[in-house]
C-alpha cells in the first residue's frame, strides 16, 4: 500500500520540527563561536551577528601567542582521536566475542559473568581513580595515551559487550548450523556467517563506544598533565576556567571538538543505513 | 590479628588472583594489569616517606593555570631557575584551579610531584592528612618580618609551616567610574557597606537594574564574598574553643545584608549562579557598578579587547563595615610533597619562586608577599592603581577556619547560605543549621 | 526474542569441542581488558570501605566494618541526593526513551532524504558532554541567555527567569541540557531494533484490523523490548552516575537542589577525603543501579510475554 499524501507531508512537518529543537542549540553554539563578544553580551541576543568574527578560530589555529591555546587545542585533537580510535577498536573486538558468547553460547556462570561486566560499568569512576592513578603510576603510564586506553577500554568493552550480545540475540538463529553443515569450523562460521550480518550492530556499537571515550573526562582530568596525552575535554575545561568570561572562545572549542565525531558518524552512517535497509526490512 | 590498613601493606596482598571457580574472569584479570602490579613487586604503593634527596636530579611540580602568574611567567622564571641550578631539572605541569586539589591528592601516594602549588584554605587539610611535607625547620626566621602578615599566614596551620607563600590576593572593590558620574554618587562613599548600599540604590535610580554583582555560586567562591562580609561586620567563623560562631551576631549581619541587597533589587539575581568570572563579564560588560573581586580583574576590566568600559573602571579597598574592613585571604603557597624524594632540590625552587628579585620582576602579573616591595618605585609603577590599595589591604586580612575539615564544613556553609540567599531560609535558621553541622565535622 | 540476561542462553550448536571452552576462549581477551584493569582497583575500593580512611595516604586507619554503609543512611544529605540522582534518573530516562521511539519511528517512516534527517540526530551525540553543560549554562543565563531572549522576541515573556536559580527548576533545566544530547543514543538504538521487525507482521495486524495505534502497542513495542531493555539498561546506569555535567553546569547548587549521588561521592571522597565513606556511597550506586536494572527487566519481560499473545 503506498503511503497517503497527508501522511506523508504529515511526517515532513514531524521532522522539520524535531530538526529545529536538535538544531537551535546547536545553532546557537556556532553563532555564538562567530559572534564577538561586545554582541555575546549584549542584553538582548543578537541572533546573528553584526560583525561575524572567525577570530577565534584563528586564535586557536594560528600557532604562538599567550599560553599557546593553540598548540594546547591541536595536540588535545590529536590525543583525543588516537586514544578514543584505540579504544574503541580494541574494545569492540573484544566486546565482539564476547558478546556472541553471552547471546549464543550455553556455559556455566554466563548470567553471573554478564552481571560482572555490567557492574563494572556501574561503578562511579570517582571510586577507582586512587587505586588506577597508583597502578598508572606504578607501571609508567601516567600521562600517556596508553594509560588512557588501558583505562577507557574498561569503561567501553562492557558497554561493547552488553549491546553487541543483546544485538547478536536479535539475528536469526540457526545460521551458524547451516554454516557448520556446510563444513565450517565454529570460529570459521563466527567470522564468514554471523560477523557480516552484525555490521549495523557492530558500527552504531563502535560510533557510541567512541564517543563513550572522547567524552571521558574524569580520568583524563586526573591522569593527563601534558600536550602527551591530554584530551579534548580537559583542553576545554581548561580554557573554560581561564576564558570563562568569553563563551564565544569555549563554542569555538566545542564546535571543532564536534567535527571529528560528526565526521566519523557520517562516514559509517552510510554502512549503518546500507546494512540496515539490505535486512529483513523493505518498507 | 589486627587488621591492618588497606593503604599501608603491600598490594600483593590484595592483587594475587586466587584461582576460583569463576576462573573464567578472575583468571582472565590475573593477566593483565593488576597481575603486572605483581609481578612489578611494587608493595608499598609510594607509601615511604619522602626524602630530602640530594639537592639535585629531576624534580616536578604542578601549578595552576588562573589568574596570577601566566604559563608563560612560570616557564621564564623556571627556565631561569634551571640556567642558574644546572643540576636541577624542572618539569611544571598545569591544571585549572578546578582540578589542583583533587589532582594533588590523587597523585600523593603516587609520589608524581615534589612541588605542588596549594590554596590558602588547604594547609591544615594536607598538613594533617600528610600530603605535604612540614618545612618549619626549613623556614629563615627573618622572613616572618619581612613578608607582609597575611602571606605569612597562608601556609601556617597549628604553628607549623606547610610552604612558602607565593600568590597573595584578596578581594577589592571595582566600581565603573563612568557609571557612578551619571547617577551623581560620590566614590567617597563606597568606603562603607553602608555607603554602598546607598549608592546601588542611586544607581538603580539612574538606570542601572541590578548595580551590584557577586560569585555567590555554590561554591568556594560564595565563602570567599561571605568571609569579608564577616569580618566587616564583625564576626569570626570559629570562637576561641575553635567552635562554629558565625551564627551570631556579625555573621548573622553579613547573610542578612546580602540577603537583603536581593531582596531590594540591588544584587543581580544571577548573583546566586555566578563565579568571579561570571561577575567579571557582568562588570565588564557594563551591566554591574559595583563589584569585588579579585586583583586580575583590573588589569582585564581595563583592556578594551576583553571589556567594554576600558578607562571607567576604578578599585578601592573593600568597604569598611561597623567593625573592620579584612580582605579575605585568598593567597596561595608552593609546598614540598610530603612523598617528594626530592625535597631538597624543591626547596630550592621554592626559594627561587618565592624570591624578592623574581616576584619584583614579575609584579604585574602578581603581587609580591615581600613587604619592602610595595615600596620599591618600580613595582609600584607596574600597576599604580592596584598597588596603592593593596598595601594597604594586604596587611589586614581574615582567613578562612584553618581546621583539617574545611572543605566539608564549607559545603556545608554554601549550601546553607544559598537557602537563605534564595529565601527559603531565614539567615539566622540558615546559619544555625550550618552551625550545628559544623559542629559535629569539627568532632569528627 | 529477549534481550534480557536470561541463563541457559539462546540456540546453539552442537558438536565441535565444548561449548564452555568456546566461550572462555571468546570471553577471554574481553576479561582480560576489564579486570585485568579494574580487578584491583575494585577489591581495594571495597577493602577501603570497610575502613575509615580520611586520607589518599597510606597509614594504619581503624577497620570500622561496615560503619561507613550504615553512616550513608544515616546521613540526611544523602537522602537528598539520593532523591535529586532518581528524579533525574527516571525523569531524563522516560524522556529519552519515548522522544527516542519517537524519532525512531520517524526516521524510519518513508522520508525524503533520510540520510539527512538521521545526521541531524547524530549531531547532540557527538557534542562533548562538557561543551553541551557549558552550552547550556550560556542558554539559560539569566542576563545573556538564548532562552529569555527567545521567550522574549516571541512575546512570551518580558521578565527574564532565572533558569538555573531555583533548585527545583534548575534539576529539571539539567535534565533537558541531558536529554538534549542522549536521546540521540536510544533513537539508534531504536532504529535498529526496528529493522528487525518483520513487516509482514504489520500486515497481518492490519488484515486483523488492528488500527496504527493498536499496532504500536501490541506489535511495535514488545518487539522492540529487547532494544528497549538494552538503552533503558545503559542510560539507567549513565543517568545514575551522573556527573560531568553537574560539575560543568550548576556545582550542584542552587541550595544543593542538583547534587546527585555521583557528585557527593565526588565531594566526600575527594574534597573531603573521606575515602572509606566515597567508597561505601560508590558501592552503594552500583547496588541501588543493580536494582534498578532489574526491575527494569523483570517489567519489559512481562511486557514481551503480554505483547506475544
Amino acid at each position: 500500500m503506498r503511503p497517503s499524501r497527508a501522511y506523508l507531508v504529515w511526517i515532513h512537518v514531524a521532522a522539520v520540527v524535531m530538526a529545529l529543537v536538535v538544531l537551535a542549540p546547536f545553532a546557537w553554539l556556532v553563532i555564538s563561536s562567530i559572534s564577538p563578544s561586545s554582541e555575546l553580551l549584549s542584553p538582548h541576543p543578537h541572533w546573528w551577528p553584526d560583525h561575524p568574527t572567525l577570530e577565534r578560530y584563528r586564535a586557536i589555529f594560528s600557532s604562538g601567542g599567550g599560553d599557546d591555546v593553540a598548540a594546547n587545542f591541536r595536540a588535545a585533537m590529536i590525543n583525543s582521536f588516537v586514544v578514543a580510535t584505540a579504544t574503541t577498536v580494541v574494545s569492540l573486538v573484544v566486546g565482539v566475542l564476547g558478546g556472541y558468547a553471552f547471546a549464543r553460547l550455553r556455559f556455566r556462570f554466563r548470567r553471573t559473568s554478564l552481571l560482572a561486566f555490567l557492574a563494572i560499568y556501574m561503578l562511579p569512576p570517582i571510586a577507582l581513580v586512587i587505586p588506577l592513578y597508583l597502578a598508572l603510576a606504578n607501571l609508567g603510564l601516567l600521562d600517556t595515551k596508553i594509560g588512557l586506553v588501558i583505562t577507557y577500554g574498561s569503561i567501553v568493552t562492557p558497554f561493547c559487550l552488553w549491546t553487541m550480545s543483546n544485538y547478536f540475540l536479535s539475528l536469526p538463529a540457526g545460521l551458524e548450523e547451516a554454516a557448520r553443515v556446510d563444513g565450517a569450523s565454529r570460529m570459521g562460521a563466527l567470522f564468514w556467517v554471523i560477523l557480516p550480518l552484525a555490521r549495523p550492530g557492530i558500527l552504531t556499537t563502535g560510533m557510541f563506544g567512541f564517543l563513550l571515550a572522547w567524552d571521558e573526562f574524569l580520568y583524563a582530568l586526573i591522569f593527563t598533565s601534558s600536550t602527551d596525552a591530554k584530551t579534548i575535554p580537559v583542553a576545554i575545561a581548561e580554557f573554560t576556567g581561564k576564558h570563562s568570561s568569553d563563551f564565544g572562545l569555549i563554542a569555538a572549542g566545542g564546535v571543532l571538538a564536534t567535527i571529528p565525531p560528526v565526521i566519523l558518524a557520517l562516514v559509517f552512517q552510510r554502512y549503518i543505513v546500507g546494512g540496515l535497509t539490505s535486512g529483513a526490512v523493505k518498507g | 590479628m589486627k587488621p591492618t590498613s588497606p593503604l599501608s601493606g603491600s598490594l600483593t596482598g590484595i592483587t594475587a588472583p586466587r584461582p576460583t571457580r569463576r576462573g573464567l574472569l578472575v583468571g582472565g584479570g590475573a593477566l593483565g594489569l593488576s597481575g603486572f602490579l605483581v609481578a612489578c613487586g611494587v608493595g608499598g604503593g609510594g607509601g615511604e616517606k619522602g626524602g630530602g634527596g640530594s639537592g639535585s636530579g629531576s624534580i616536578r611540580a604542578l601549578f595552576m593555570q588562573q589568574a596570577g602568574y601566566s604559563e608563560d611567567n612560570i616557564k621564564e622564571m623556571t627556565a631561569a631557575f634551571m640556567k642558574a641550578n644546572t643540576g636541577i631539572k624542572v618539569t611544571a605541569d598545569f591544571v585549572s584551579y578546578e582540578a589542583l586539589h583533587d589532582k594533588t591528592v590523587a597523585a600523593a601516594p603516587a609520589g608524581t610531584y615534589d612541588v605542588v602549588l596549594i590554596d590558602v584554605i588547604w594547609p591544615a587539610e594536607f598538613g594533617t592528612k600528610n600530603i605535604v611535607a612540614d618545612v618549619s625547620d626549613r623556614w629563615p626566621e627573618e622572613w616572618k618580618q619581612q613578608m607582609l602578615g597575611g602571606a605569612v599566614a597562608t601556609p601556617q596551620y597549628d604553628g607549623k609551616f606547610y610552604g612558602v607563600p607565593w600568590i597573595l590576593d584578596t578581594k577589592y572593590l571595582f566600581y565603573n567610574t563612568a557609571q557612578l558620574e551619571k547617577a551623581k554618587v560620590d566614590a567617597a562613599q563606597l568606603d562603607t557597606w553602608d555607603g554602598v548600599l546607598t549608592a546601588a540604590r542611586a544607581l538603580k535610580q539612574s538606570g542601572v537594574q541590578y548595580p551590584l554583582i557577586w560569585s555567590w555560586q555554590q561554591a568556594e567562591a560564595l565563602i570567599c564574598d561571605y568571609t569579608q562580609l564577616l569580618g566587616a561586620f564583625g564576626g569570626t567563623f570559629l570562637d576561641d574553643a575553635g567552635q562554629p560562631a558565625f551564627n551570631q551576631e556579625g555573621g548573622v549581619a553579613a547573610l542578612e545584608f546580602m540577603r537583603q541587597t536581593i531582596v531590594d533589587g540591588l544584587t543581580n539575581p544571577a548573583s546566586t549562579q555566578s563565579l568571579e568570572e561570571d561577575v567579571r563579564r557582568v562588570f565588564s560588560s557594563g551591566q554591574a557598578s559595583i563589584a569585588l573581586n579579585w586583583t586580575y580583574m583590573y588589569g582585564l576590566a581595563n583592556d578594551p579587547k576583553e571589556s567594554q568600559i576600558p578607562g571607567d573602571v576604578a578599585v578601592l579597598q573593600t568597604p569598611s563595615g561597623p567593625v573592620g574592613r579584612p580582605g579575605v585571604n585568598g593567597s596561595m603557597a608552593l609546598s614540598l610533597s610530603a612523598t617528594s624524594e626530592n625535597q631538597d632540590a624543591g626547596w630550592k625552587y621554592i626559594e627561587y619562586l618565592t624570591s624578592q628579585p623574581v616576584q619584583d620582576k614579575y609584579a604585574l602579573s602578581s603581587l609580591p608577599v615581600w613587604s619592602s616591595s610595595y615600596d620599591d618605585p618600580k613595582v609600584v609603577d607596574t600597576n599604580p592603581a592596584v598597588v596603592p590599595q593593596a598595601k594597604k589591604q594586604l596587611g589586614d586580612m581574615i582567613l578562612r577556619p584553618q581546621v583539617a575539615s574545611y572543605n566539608a564544613m564549607s559545603q556545608v556553609l554554601q549550601a546553607e547560605i544559598q537557602k537563605a540567599l534564595l529565601g527559603d531560609k531565614e539567615p539566622q535558621q540558615a546559619l544555625d543549621d550550618a552551625a550545628s553541622e559544623a559542629a559535629k565535622l569539627l568532632e569528627s | 526474542m529477549t534481550s534480557t540476561p536470561r541463563a541457559g542462553g539462546r540456540p546453539r550448536v552442537r558438536g565441535g569441542y565444548h561449548e564452555g571452552r568456546f566461550a572462555l576462549l571468546l570471553l577471554l581477551p574481553a576479561a582480560v581488558v576489564v579486570f585485568g584493569v579494574v580487578l584491583w582497583p575494585v577489591v581495594r575500593t571495597l577493602v577501603v570501605s570497610l575502613y575509615d580512611v580520611d586520607s589518599a595516604m597510606p597509614g594504619d586507619y581503624p577497620f570500622v566494618g561496615i560503619d561507613n554503609y550504615v553512616q550513608v543512611f544515616q546521613d540526611d544529605r544523602f537522602y537528598s541526593v539520593l532523591g535529586h540522582t532518581m528524579y533525574f534518573t527516571l525523569v531524563s530516562t522516560f524522556l529519552e526513551l519515548s522522544l527516542g521511539i519517537a524519532v525512531a519511528l520517524l526516521l524510519n517512516a518513508p522520508l525524503r532524504a533520510r540520510w539527512l534527517w538521521r545526521s541531524i540526530v547524530v549531531l547532540p551525540w557527538a557534542l562533548p558532554t562538557i561543551v553541551n553543560g557549558a552550552l547550556w549554562r550560556w542558554i539559560y543565563n539569566g542576563q545573556y541567555g538564548a532562552l529569555n531572549g527567545l521567550l522574549d522576541t516571541l512575546g512570551i515573556s518580558q521578565t527574564p527567569t532565572q533558569w538555573l536559580g531555583e533548585p527545583f527548576l534548575a534539576l529539571n533545566m539539567v535534565i533537558i541540557a541531558d536529554v538534549w544530547k542522549n536521546t540521540s543514543i536510544v533513537v539508534f538504538f531504536i532504529l535498529a531494533g526496528l529493522q528487525t521487525i518483520p513487516s509482514d507482521l504489520y500486515e497481518a495486524a492490519r488484515v486483523d484490523g488492528a488500527g496504527p495505534w493498536r499496532a504500536f502497542w501490541r506489535l511495535t513495542i514488545p518487539m522492540l523490548a529487547p532494544s528497549i531493555a538494552v538503552v533503558l539498561i545503559l542510560r539507567t546506569i549513565e543517568a545514575f552516575k551522573v556527573f560531568d555535567i553537574i560539575y560543568v553546569m550548576t556545582g550542584g547548587g542552587p541550595a544543593s537542589g542538583t547534587q546527585t549521588v555521583a557528585f557527593y561521592t565526588y565531594l566526600q571522597a575527594f574534597s573531603n577525603q573521606l575515602f572509606g565513606y566515597g567508597a561505601a556511597l560508590a558501592y552503594l550506586i552500583v547496588l541501588a543501579v543493580f536494582a534498578l536494572a532489574m526491575a527494569y527487566l523483570r517489567i519489559l519481560r512481562q511486557n514481551e510475554m503480554a505483547g506475544v499473545e
